[in-house]
C-alpha cells in the first residue's frame, strides 16, 4: 500500500518535472520572437542600454515608420507576397495534374518519371544553383521576377503529396463512371478530381507559400535591382547598409515574420499533420 | 513497367457489350497515354529545365575551368577536384559543415526524443507544446537570424547579459569563428527541434498499445519499455529524421550569411561552410567550374547519407516484424 502511494507521488513529481522542462523549452522557443518584437518597440536609447531592459518602457512604433521610410519595405513586402503567391498557384496546378496522372493512369514511363521526380528532390538546391544561374543568364532572365520565381514553380513534394491523396481518396470507379457518361480526361481532372482534392491542395499550397516566402539564396544571386527584392533579401540589404539601427532592423524582421506566424497559428494542425505525414512516408 | 493500352486497369469490371462500344472504349483507352503525356508535358518541361538540366550541367561544369568573365573555358578533367583536396578554405568548410550538421542533429534528437516520449501520453497540453515547439520550424530564416544575431550581440546581447548575472565573462559569440560555429549549432537546434519532436511523436503514437501494455504486465519498468520496445520500433523514423536533418544541415547558408558575414560597420569573420564557400567561389570570384566541383561534392555527401539511410532501414529487423 505504502509503496504504491510512494510510487504514485514519484510519478506525479516526474510529470511535474517534465512539464517544468517542457515549459522552459517552450520559453526558449518563443524567446527570440518575443525579444525581436520587444526590441522593435523600443526607442533607440532603450536599445543600446546596459543592463538591457526586457520590455520596452516607452513603447513606440517609430522603428516601424522609420524602417518603411528608410527602405522600400512596402515594396519588398509586396514582392514577397507576389513571389510566394505565384509560386503557390503554379505548384498547386502542377502538383494536381502530375499527382493525378501519376496516381490514376498507366502509361509507359510512369514509374521511371515518378522515381526521377522523387530522386532529384534529394539533391539540394544549393548544389545546382550555379548551372541554373548560367541557364537564366543565357535566356536573359537574370534580374527579373520570372527568373526569381522559376525554380519554385515546381515542387516534387507537392506532386508526391497529391499522388498519395488522389490514389487513396478518389475512387477509380467514379472516374470510370464519368467516362461511361462520355466525359473526357480533362473534364474528369477538373470536375471530379480537383473538387475532391481541396484539403490536399490546400496543404500543398500552404507549403508552397511558406517556402516561397522564405526564399533567400536564389534572390540573392539573381535580383540585383532593389525593386525586385523580397522581404528576406531586403532585410539583409538593410542590415548591411544600416547595421547600427537595430530597432528598425527588428521592425522589418517582425513584418517579415508576422504573415508566417498568422498562417501557422490559423492552420497549425493541418501544417503539423502534413509535415509529419510526408516525413513518415518520404 | 506497364506497356501500352492493355495495361489500363480502369475498364476492369465493366462488361464488354457490343462491337461499337468496345471499339469506342478501345479508342478511348488508346487516347489515355496521349492524355497523360500532354498533361504532364508542361510539368515535365519545367522539371527538366529547373532540375534535370542544372544537375547534369553542374556535373559537366565541374570538369571545366569556367570563369564567368573569361571567354576561354577549357576542359580540365579532374583538376578542380584535385585542387579542392588541398584547398584549405574548402577543407575547413567541409570540416565546419560536418561538425555543424552532426552536432545539430545529435543535440536536437537527444533533446526531442524524451520530450516526445512524455508528450505521447494523453495530456491536455500536448497540442500546445507541439504548436510552440513547431514555431521556429516555419518562421523565415532571415528575420530569425537577425533576431539571434541581436541575442548573441557582444555588447548588448541578452545572452552575455545572462552570463554577466552569474559572474561569467562576455563571450564573442559571433566574432570568433570557433565560437560562432557553436552559436550556429544552438540556433540550428532551436530551429529543428520541433520538427523532430512532431515526427517522433507520430512514430511513438503509431506503436501498438498492446506491446507496451503487455510489457507493463510483465513488470517492465518505464525505462525498460523505452529501450526494449519504443526505441527499436521507432528506429525507421529515427533514422529518417537523423538523415534528412543531417542533409538539411549540410545546406546551411542563410544563418551563416546573416549572422557571421558582418556588415560595413562591423566586419565579422565568416564561419566557413560549404554553401557559403560555393557562393563565394561562384559569385564573388566567378570561378563557376570550381564552385561546381564543390557543389558536386555536396551532392555526393547528401547521396551517400541517403544510401546509408536506405541500407540501415532495409536491414532493420523491427521493420519486418
Amino acid at each position: 500500500m505504502a509503496r504504491r502511494r510512494h510510487r504514485r507521488v514519484a510519478a506525479r513529481l516526474g510529470t511535474l518535472l517534465a512539464h517544468g522542462v517542457l515549459m522552459a523549452g517552450a520559453l526558449v522557443m518563443v524567446m527570440p520572437m518575443i525579444w525581436m518584437v520587444a526590441t522593435s518597440l523600443k526607442p533607440a536609447p532603450e536599445i543600446a542600454r546596459w543592463p538591457p531592459v526586457f520590455l520596452p518602457q516607452a513603447p513606440s512604433l517609430e522603428n516601424y515608420t522609420g524602417a518603411f521610410a528608410t527602405a522600400p519595405f512596402g515594396r519588398f513586402f509586396l514582392n514577397s507576397v507576389f513571389i510566394a503567391g505565384v509560386a503557390t498557384i503554379f505548384v498547386a496546378a502542377t502538383s494536381l495534374v502530375a499527382g493525378a496522372v501519376f496516381a490514376k493512369y498507366r502509361f509507359p514511363g510512369r514509374q521511371f518519371l515518378f522515381a526521377l521526380v522523387l530522386a532529384t528532390a534529394i539533391v539540394p538546391f544549393e548544389a545546382y544553383m550555379i548551372p541554373l544561374y548560367l541557364q537564366l543568364v543565357s535566356i536573359e532572365w537574370i534580374n527579373t521576377y520570372q527568373g526569381i520565381i522559376l525554380p519554385y514553380l515546381f515542387m516534387a513534394f507537392g506532386i508526391f503529396l497529391m499522388r498519395q491523396h488522389v490514389a487513396s481518396a478518389i475512387p477509380s470507379e467514379l472516374m470510370e463512371a464519368a467516362r461511361v457518361d462520355g466525359a473526357g480526361e480533362w473534364w474528369i481532372l477538373r470536375r471530379v478530381i480537383a473538387p475532391l482534392s481541396g484539403n490536399a491542395l490546400a496543404a500543398v499550397g500552404i507549403f508552397a507559400f511558406i517556402q516561397g516566402w522564405g526564399i533567400f539564396i536564389w534572390p540573392l544571386l539573381i535580383a540585383n535591382d532593389q525593386l525586385l527584392f523580397n522581404m528576406e533579401l531586403g532585410l539583409t540589404a538593410f542590415q548591411f547598409r544600416f547595421s547600427s539601427d537595430t530597432g528598425k532592423l527588428m521592425a522589418g524582421s517582425v513584418v517579415s515574420v508576422v504573415p508566417m506566424l498568422a498562417i501557422f497559428l490559423l492552420l497549425r494542425r493541418r501544417i503539423i499533420e502534413n509535415m509529419a505525414l510526408t516525413g513518415l512516408k518520404g | 513497367m506497364a506497356s501500352g493500352a492493355e495495361a489500363t486497369p480502369l475498364a476492369v469490371g465493366v462488361p464488354a457489350d457490343g462491337m461499337a462500344l468496345r471499339l469506342r472504349r478501345r479508342l478511348r483507352r488508346a487516347r489515355i497515354p496521349l492524355f497523360c503525356y500532354v498533361a504532364l508535358l508542361p510539368v515535365l518541361a519545367l522539371f527538366l529545365y529547373v532540375r534535370i538540366i542544372p544537375i547534369g550541367f553542374g556535373f559537366l561544369l565541374s570538369f571545366y575551368k569556367w570563369n564567368l568573365i573569361s571567354p576561354r573555358k577549357p576542359f580540365v578533367g579532374f583538376d578542380n577536384y584535385v585542387t579542392l583536396m588541398s584547398d584549405e578554405n574548402f577543407l575547413l568548410a567541409l570540416k565546419n559543415t560536418t561538425i555543424y550538421s552532426f552536432s545539430t542533429v545529435a543535440l536536437s534528437t537527444v533533446l526531442a526524443l524524451p520530450l516526445a516520449v512524455f508528450l505521447s501520453r494523453p495530456g491536455r497540453l500536448s497540442a500546445f507544446y507541439q504548436t510552440v515547439y513547431f514555431l521556429p520550424v516555419i518562421t523565415p530564416l532571415v528575420p530569425m537570424s537577425i533576431a539571434w544575431k541581436w541575442i548573441y550581440d557582444y555588447n548588448y546581447g541578452i545572452l552575455n547579459y545572462g552570463l554577466s548575472l552569474v559572474g561569467l565573462p562576455a563571450v564573442p559569440w559571433l566574432t570568433d569563428p570557433d565560437i560562432a560555429l557553436w552559436a550556429l549549432v544552438i540556433m540550428g537546434v532551436w530551429k529543428v527541434i520541433g520538427y523532430n519532436l512532431v515526427l517522433f511523436l507520430v512514430g511513438i503514437r503509431n506503436i501498438p498499445h498492446e506491446y507496451l501494455e503487455a510489457a507493463a504486465l510483465d513488470g517492465a519498468s518505464d525505462w525498460q519499455r523505452f529501450w526494449r520496445i519504443t526505441l527499436p520500433l521507432l528506429k525507421p523514423i529515427l533514422l529518417y529524421v537523423l538523415v534528412t536533418a543531417t542533409i538539411n544541415a549540410y545546406n546551411v547558408f542563410t544563418q551563416v550569411y546573416v549572422m557571421t558575414l558582418g556588415s560595413q560597420s562591423a566586419p565579422g569573420q565568416a564561419v566557413r561552410m560549404l554553401v557559403l564557400d560555393i557562393y563565394t567561389n561562384g559569385f564573388q570570384f566567378f570561378r563557376m567550374g570550381y564552385a561546381s566541383a564543390e557543389a558536386v561534392t555536396l551532392t555526393l555527401i547528401v547521396l551517400g547519407l541517403t544510401v546509408v539511410q536506405f541500407g540501415l532501414v532495409r536491414n532493420d529487423p523491427a521493420k519486418e516484424a
